[in-house]
């Protein structure tokens, strides 16, 4: 028995369903998420309708966070777009894991289902996808999570630009980003060399700032994964790996 | 408006990255592999994106790194790490962390 057996014989609409279910509880924290992106883009000297298209053209939090900090900051494009990349590289990992559980879909199912394949989109639905039942219907699932989140984070993106006009500069309200990542990085470090990771990130990161056109984004990224990962080799090696 | 052509086409190639990464694996099917290693290191992305972007955000301040006590954005964070630990909530974070900074800046003032 799992918690998915209601879905044994659901049709699409029951399917799509079960996935805006799935995906309410996660807006809580991407509704407060989106009206500071408003917010700040705005305050970056992104106009309006720039903030507003890029939930739907690049539909990406924190990598939209970022291209709005270096637009403001005067980078040149190709090192925003290539941070941006560097940001979003996590959604490979999405698509690998999203590939092997859809494996006969149409090609028009798979490139609807790329757009909408974002971090919350896809944790609320790789539960039911891989221990659900197996139905032909089971895509409509990571639709209704994937559209859910998608509406609700142009609705929150269309918010913080209506308040963003309206609230004064000096709230400290750009430390409400840092709040955000911390909120969604706090709970998520299983592993000592997750922790590792975030250490030696955060560490090149103030360390190179001195670099031109903010590029210690992707030196201290970089750095962040090789040291996660070479310690948790290292770790597995030494037989030390219980939890590394 | 050469300025809005140029962010247009940024957030275009933005997107066009962003889904190219979201796609490759699902449209690719059995050509692509992930390997092992690459699979494990992706592991790291969000971990290691989101400090180095949190880390500036809390030590520096206009150009110089505050690394001392009598940071507020320090405090604020701690208090929104114990908040996020606490209630996973992104809301009760911003919120706690926000008021945090206010009440000591208020302290300090």
């Amino acid at each position: 028995m799992s918690s998915w057996d209601y879905l044994a014989g659901a049709d699409r609409s029951a399917e799509l369903w079960g996935g805006v279910r799935a995906e309410l509880p996660l807006l809580l924290g991407v509704l407060p998420f989106g009206l500071v992106y408003g917010v700040l883009g705005l305050q970056a000297g992104l106009p309006a309708w720039a903030v507003v298209a890029m939930s739907s053209v690049v539909f990406g939090g924190a990598s939209q966070v970022v291209f709005a900090q270096l637009w403001g900051g005067l980078v040149p494009a190709p090192i925003i777009v290539g941070t941006v990349g560097v940001v979003n590289l996590r959604h490979a990992l999405y698509s690998a894991s999203v590939a092997s559980l859809l494996r006969e879909l149409p090609l028009r199912w798979k490139l609807v289902l790329a757009y909408l394949l974002t971090d919350e989109a896809y944790m609320a639905a790789v539960g039911r996808l891989s221990s659900g039942p197996q139905t032909p219907q089971r895509h409509w699932f990571l639709f209704g999570t994937g559209l859910t989140l998608w509406l609700g984070w142009q609705v929150s993106t269309v918010g913080g630009v209506l308040l963003g006009t309206t609230l004064p500069a000096d709230w400290s309200l750009d430390f409400s980003i840092a709040l955000t990542f911390i909120a969604l990085l706090a709970p998520s470090l299983r592993r000592r060399s997750e922790l590792l990771a975030v250490l030696v990130a955060g560490a090149t990161a103030l360390l190179a700032q001195g670099l031109p056109f903010k590029l210690w984004i992707v030196l201290a990224a970089c750095a962040g994964m090789m040291a996660g990962m070479s310690a948790n080799l290292l770790w597995q090696r030494l037989g030390a790996g219980r939890s590394a | 408006m050469k300025d809005s052509l140029i962010l247009g086409l940024s957030m275009l190639a933005g997107g066009v990255l962003t889904f190219a990464t979201r796609a490759v694996f699902l449209l690719g099917g059995e050509r692509f592999s992930l390997g092992p290693h690459f699979r494990a290191l992706l592991a790291y992305v969000p971990p290691a994106v989101l400090a180095a972007l949190i880390a500036p955000e809390i030590f520096v301040r206009g150009g110089e790194l505050v690394l001392g006590p009598d940071n507020p954005r320090l405090w604020a964070a701690a208090v929104a790490v114990v908040v996020a630990l606490l209630t996973r909530s992104v809301l009760a974070t911003i919120a706690l962390g926000l008021l945090a900074v206010w009440g000591i800046q208020m302290l300090n003032a």
